[in-house]
């Protein structure tokens, strides 16, 4: 590459052309990575100067691993884990229907899930892993959630100094974070409530019925119950919609199914679990 | 005949990066067919004669085709009317009297130079790293040598309808430039030309737009605000294609029909 200094005029040491052998140090750290992962990149023009933003990723991982810390990579994480979380949600509220049914029936069910695929796998065994497999959602969602969130804060250190007109962000897209602490937070105090006990006083192992009767007998419990659920309804109507986008599930056949799916996922978690501490409190159930 | 309009402008102030800015009030008065830039310019013509250093902002077309304008305007990138640049926003979409506020692009990404005028180079970036087919230049190859489908050729031309303004980066609440990189991106994967290169460009595009933005929470605020008006589509192809980058066993690319 042959370069006339006469007519170009002065340049600076880095604004050489450079021909991508990969190995010169005269570049800033973002042109190296630049080089790595770029496509044939034969000359580097000079021009203004991109800011440093995020450290360059180091060079040379396992694909894994550059998929896994990528926003991209960790949106499908979210969008994955999420949807694990919207199939149990769905199973665990249908499931909780049987309460209607009466203690018999309810109790039956609870006990069911214990041996659930018994006798083809030992007793328990299924349950474990779909808690196994819950606990490793839960984890990749919120610790995706919280890489993300850094990234994003990082993205705007300096905020707009006027007021914002939003036009297409919605109550729920906005508000995700925090509906998705409370629902987190729910999720703590309704183990601690239903399946560990030691937050239900008249708690007894294996009595769901009693248990869920006992508690919702609680006022304040009934009403936080209520309010975390919808809550879980107002971060499923965007998760919804936004694990489609993540995923890449985008057709003009379907498209506008997508926000209606999004609605009635959100609509039917909703209505069937804010059902239950409504049917204790009226006396529907107990 | 067109009406004129008395305005307080308020117009954020910054002698260059890293500078403390403030907002400063200005009063004009244009009638309601100028463009958004006439007015400012009108706004630097009654500074220069007051011997005031005058608001710098970037502009070059004025015809919503460069790309080199865009300020928020009362929050909204481009201002309130869909589908435009800064430029072809007409002062008839204000009303007489009105105070509007005038503020630069804001992200870790797109750094001030002065007052509204922001430093875009993090584009150029991501363009460099894959928004391109690398093929010889010669002579236009002959039209309809290579069949592509209608609805491709659409689709592709509407993202590459894209001219880089940055109000994408500027309408998100992350500061994410996923719909500028979706946009270079797809207006290359959808064309059969495009393909050699697709897995390379996609990896590479998304994880140097990385280096410099946030990330996508899906609020399509982005496709709102841009002039161009690309939808998010584009977006959901972009993740879908970054998956398969790090899938496919790219020596056996060869085998498949392109185009």
């Amino acid at each position: 590459m042959v370069r006339d200094n006469t007519t170009l005029g002065a340049f600076r040491e880095q604004d050489r052309f450079v021909i991508n052998t990969g190995r010169s140090p005269t570049i800033s750290p973002i042109s190296h990575k630049r080089r790595r992962t770029g496509m044939t990149q034969a000359i580097e023009r000079p021009g203004a100067d991109a800011p440093v933003v995020n450290k360059p990723k180091p060079s040379k991982r396992p694909w894994p691993v550059e998929f896994a810390t990528s926003a991209v990579g960790m949106k499908w994480i979210m969008a994955l884990s999420g949807l694990a979380l919207i199939g149990f949600v769905l199973a665990h509220a249908f499931g909780n229907l049987k309460v209607y049914f009466g203690a018999e029936d309810f109790d039956h069910y609870a006990e069911s899930l214990r041996t659930l695929l018994y006798p083809i796998v030992p007793k328990t065994w299924v349950l474990w892993g779909m808690r196994i497999g819950l606990i490793v959602a839960f984890g990749a969602h919120i610790g995706s959630a919280i890489a993300l969130t850094r990234i994003n804060q990082k993205a705007r250190p300096v905020r707009y100094q006027s007021p914002r007109n939003y036009i297409a962000a919605n109550f729920a897209s906005r508000s995700m974070r925090w509906t998705g602490i409370i629902v987190a937070l729910f999720v703590l105090f309704h183990l601690a409530d239903l399946t560990w006990g030691f937050a239900n006083p008249d708690f007894v192992r294996g009595d769901a019925y009693a248990n869920l009767v006992a508690s919702f007998d609680r006022l304040p419990v009934a009403i936080f119950y209520m309010l975390a659920n919808i809550a879980l309804g107002i971060h499923l109507f965007h998760g919804t919609w936004s694990m489609f986008q993540s995923m890449g599930i985008n057709s003009p056949r379907y498209n506008s199914a997508r926000r209606w799916i999004a609605g009635l996922v959100a609509a039917a978690i909703t209505v069937v679990n804010v059902s239950f501490p409504l049917a204790v409190t009226f006396g529907v159930v107990g | 005949m067109s009406k004129v309009l008395e305005l307080t402008l308020e117009v954020w102030r910054q002698d260059g990066p890293g500078t403390k800015g403030a907002f400063e009030t200005y009063t004009v008065e244009i009638p309601d067919d100028a463009s958004f830039l006439e007015m400012l310019d009108k706004v630097n013509e009654n500074l220069f004669q007051a011997g005031q250093e005058p608001i710098t902002f970037d502009h070059d077309c004025r015809e919503g085709i460069c790309g080199s304008c865009g300020v928020m305007i009362d929050g909204q990138a481009h201002g309130p009317q869909k589908g435009t640049a800064t430029c072809q926003l007409h002062m008839r979409q204000f009303s007489d009297g009105q105070t509007i506020r005038v503020e630069p692009w804001r992200a870790a990404g797109f750094p001030i130079i002065k007052d509204l005028m922001v430093n875009r180079a993090a584009f150029d970036r991501i363009v460099e790293s894959g928004g391109y087919i690398t093929v010889t230049t010669g002579a236009a190859p002959d039209a309809n040598e290579i069949p592509v489908p209608k609805d491709a050729a659409d689709s592709a031309m509407d993202a590459a309808a894209c001219i880089g303004c940055g109000a994408c980066v500027a309408a998100c609440p992350n500061s994410a430039a996923n719909l500028f990189t979706a946009a270079k991106m797809q207006h290359l994967n959808q064309l059969p030309q495009g393909q050699a290169e697709r897995w390379r460009r996609s990896e590479s595009m998304v994880e140097t737009m990385e280096e410099f933005f946030g990330s996508c929470t899906n609020h399509g605020e982005c496709q709102e605000a841009c002039p161009k008006e690309i939808t998010i589509d584009f977006i959901a192809m972009m993740n879908r294609d970054y998956l398969r980058s790090k899938l496919v066993n790219r020596r056996r690319l060869g085998e498949r029909k392109i185009g």
